[in-house]
């Protein structure tokens, strides 16, 4: 015996509301019209309320109204059949193939749900029921039934029903204010109009994708992931989730978008100045570990560019969270001067198969098994950096710190600023031609290609940026004369691979304000 | 009929009143430097104007670490618990 389900009121076909608990023993079978099984046992359902009618409830519960008539009408039921068409009291019941069969006997106890049809438990049940009833047992033809047959999905399980039906239920996870929209507006123009948009169009956030979307993550969807800047607002996994709703999510891309979130959400990566900044900051996150490949990211081919869903919605969907729930809009807290792409989206995956070095998550001290997000805060990029005649490994080195040093104006030198250099396949090859090329050699390399004496970077008529003219006055020849090289120290340049294994052109992202000043970079492992 | 969820914070804004202009200030002025560069310039240049105007009343200076980060609990409770009236110097 288990706990009696849940109570209910439906209608019958003739219109009568029916109450469960009925105050007596009831047989309440789940049914749809479209199942053979169903109607298999159409007959018996009959039969025993011909037999136990003035004593029990036999009552067949059916998933669609018409299904109900026809069943009816085939079968020649006259025993009540109730409407459960919205499927509310099948999802609360909580079974998983029709029919379905509960006992509630005189003592108000509910047997175990039978479902489907075993002749034998069946005939028990039959013999059980009208012994304990004191009536003669049901006129049933049991030769003629075969011995087993199974049953269909219940209705209420449809993909597209079960989620609606869990969004609209009592107990819902959902808690986010449910906006209607008639329909006569057109959803997509009314998503625009409130402001939800970065500019393209959205997935409307339905509470049955919501739930699905709830579904790649086993966080409680009240978990409260991160406070986002600039408002400050709590960011509920159930927020985070109708966000990357509305950016084009899977729910498999779940786990990454809240990693990056409570990475950006940091005060060591500053959000807010990020968002803030004149200088059209905006984070370019950077996804390592075997998630990568469970959720089809792109790391090869394009992969800082368009044509994937998981690198193209992710960053997205991280940044609707902050424009929807921090409050971050161009015009607002968002005081770029001329803002960049990278303000929609910037997610990619380093190919670390492709890589000859420990990849990003493992250098910032991770395990190559775990999945993580790292994210930068990013001013300009992806910045080509192009070289096809490089047969050497220093050459190639050089060529990647030439293309550095244009960040922010050639002749800043000496800059605290973190950069992100994503190194192609085919660099690598030349990277390597003769042996190992560590990061660090060409970290090196890069600033020494970059030196220049400290004269270079004095104001003068061709630009008025770098050394104030005074502040020159005061040094000497020989200051003037030290070569100074594009960053202040190695560690701000960052290097990952990615890139398809045709072309020689890498790439590079420029910085922000790095540190304590402006931005850190920050990792995330992936709760997956 | 569509149903969406919302995908704010929810938060109803809240509308605020001007303050009425009576022509005086009760208590201390402050003046906040968000510490981005020449900002102090322009609340020097105010500092005279309302020293002149409101010889009364007790002006003091406060400056955020740095522009690229909101304001610090601790500075923004000192400032409430020893101004009436603050003015910020933005940049851009």
């Amino acid at each position: 015996m288990t706990d009696t389900p849940p109570a209910f009121t439906l209608q019958d076909l003739g219109g009568t509301s029916r109450s469960f608990p009925t105050g007596r023993p009831s047989l309440i079978c789940f049914a749809k019209e479209d199942c053979a099984t169903c109607n298999l046992v159409a007959p018996l359902l009959e039969a025993f309320h011909q037999a136990w009618g003035e004593h029990a409830d036999v009552w067949m519960v059916a998933q669609a109204r018409d299904g109900a008539e026809i069943l009816r009408d085939r079968h020649g039921l006259t025993l009540p059949i109730l409407d459960d068409g919205a499927l509310r009291t099948s999802l609360a019941w909580d079974f998983e193939s029709v029919p379905a069969v509960f006992w509630t006997g005189t003592e108000g106890a509910t047997a175990p749900v039978m479902e489907g049809f075993v002749k034998a438990e069946w005939q028990a049940l039959s013999a059980q029921v009208s012994e304990a009833l004191g009536t003669p047992v049901p006129q049933v033809d049991w030769t003629g039934l075969p011995d087993w047959r199974p049953g269909c999905g219940s209705k209420h399980l449809d993909p597209g029903i079960h989620d609606r039906l869990v969004a609209e239920a009592e107990g819902s996870p959902i808690r986010a204010r449910r906006i209607e929209i008639a329909g006569s507006d057109d959803i997509d123009e009314f998503l625009f109009d409130q402001g939800f948009s970065d500019g393209l169009p959205l997935v409307p956030p339905t509470p049955e994708r919501v739930i699905r979307m709830l579904a790649g993550t086993t966080r409680d969807p009240q978990d409260i992931v991160a406070i986002v800047p600039p408002n400050m607002a709590p960011a509920t996994v159930e927020k985070v989730a109708i966000n990357a709703v509305m950016a084009g999510c899977r729910p498999e891309y779940l786990p990454v978008v809240i990693a990056a979130l409570e990475a950006v959400c940091t005060d060591e990566f500053n959000m807010h100045g990020v968002n803030a900044t004149t200088m059209g900051a905006s984070p370019v996150l950077v996804v390592n570990g075997p998630i990568r490949h469970r959720i089809g990211m792109n790391m090869k081919l394009a992969a800082l560019g368009a044509g994937n869903r998981a690198n193209a919605t992710i960053g997205r969907a991280l940044r609707l969270v902050v424009r929807n729930l921090g409050g971050a809009r161009p015009g607002g807290v968002d005081r770029s001067t001329l803002s960049s792409p990278m303000k929609f989206t910037m997610c990619f995956a380093e190919w670390e198969e492709g890589s000859p070095w420990d990849p990003l998550h493992v250098e910032r001290g991770f395990q190559r098994e775990d999945s993580v997000v790292t994210a930068f805060a990013m001013t300009s990029g992806p910045v080509q950096i192009v070289d096809q005649e490089s047969r050497r490994p220093d050459q190639i080195a050089g060529t990647l710190g030439l293309g550095l040093e244009g960040m922010f104006l050639p002749k800043i030198h000496r800059m605290p600023v973190d950069a992100l250099l994503v190194v192609c396949p085919e660099h690598i090859n030349t990277l390597t031609v003769d042996g190992a090329y560590p990061k660090d050699r060409l970290r090196a390399r890069i600033q020494e290609v970059t030196s220049r004496p400290l004269r270079e970077m004095v104001s003068n008529d061709v630009s008025g940026a770098g050394i104030p003219v005074a502040s020159a006055a005061k040094m000497t020849a020989e200051m003037l004369a030290t070569p100074v090289p594009k960053f202040a120290d190695g560690k701000y340049i960052h290097i990952v691979v990615a890139g398809s294994e045709a072309g020689k052109f890498s790439a590079a992202f420029h910085g922000w304000v790095t540190g304590a000043m402006g931005s850190t970079v920050v990792s995330r492992k992936i709760d997956c | 009929m569509t149903t969406i969820l919302d995908p704010t914070d929810e938060r109803v804004p809240v509308e605020r009143q001007i303050t009425p202009r009576t022509g005086s200030i009760p208590g201390v002025i402050g003046l906040l430097d968000i510490s981005k560069p020449r900002g102090n310039v322009l609340l020097d240049e105010l500092e005279r104007l309302l020293a002149a105007r409101f010889p009364d009343n007790e002006i003091r200076r406060y400056a955020k670490p740095t522009f690229t980060k909101p304001c610090p609990t601790d500075l923004r409770l000192k400032i409430k618990a020893e101004c009436s009236v603050l003015v910020e110097a933005l940049a851009d």
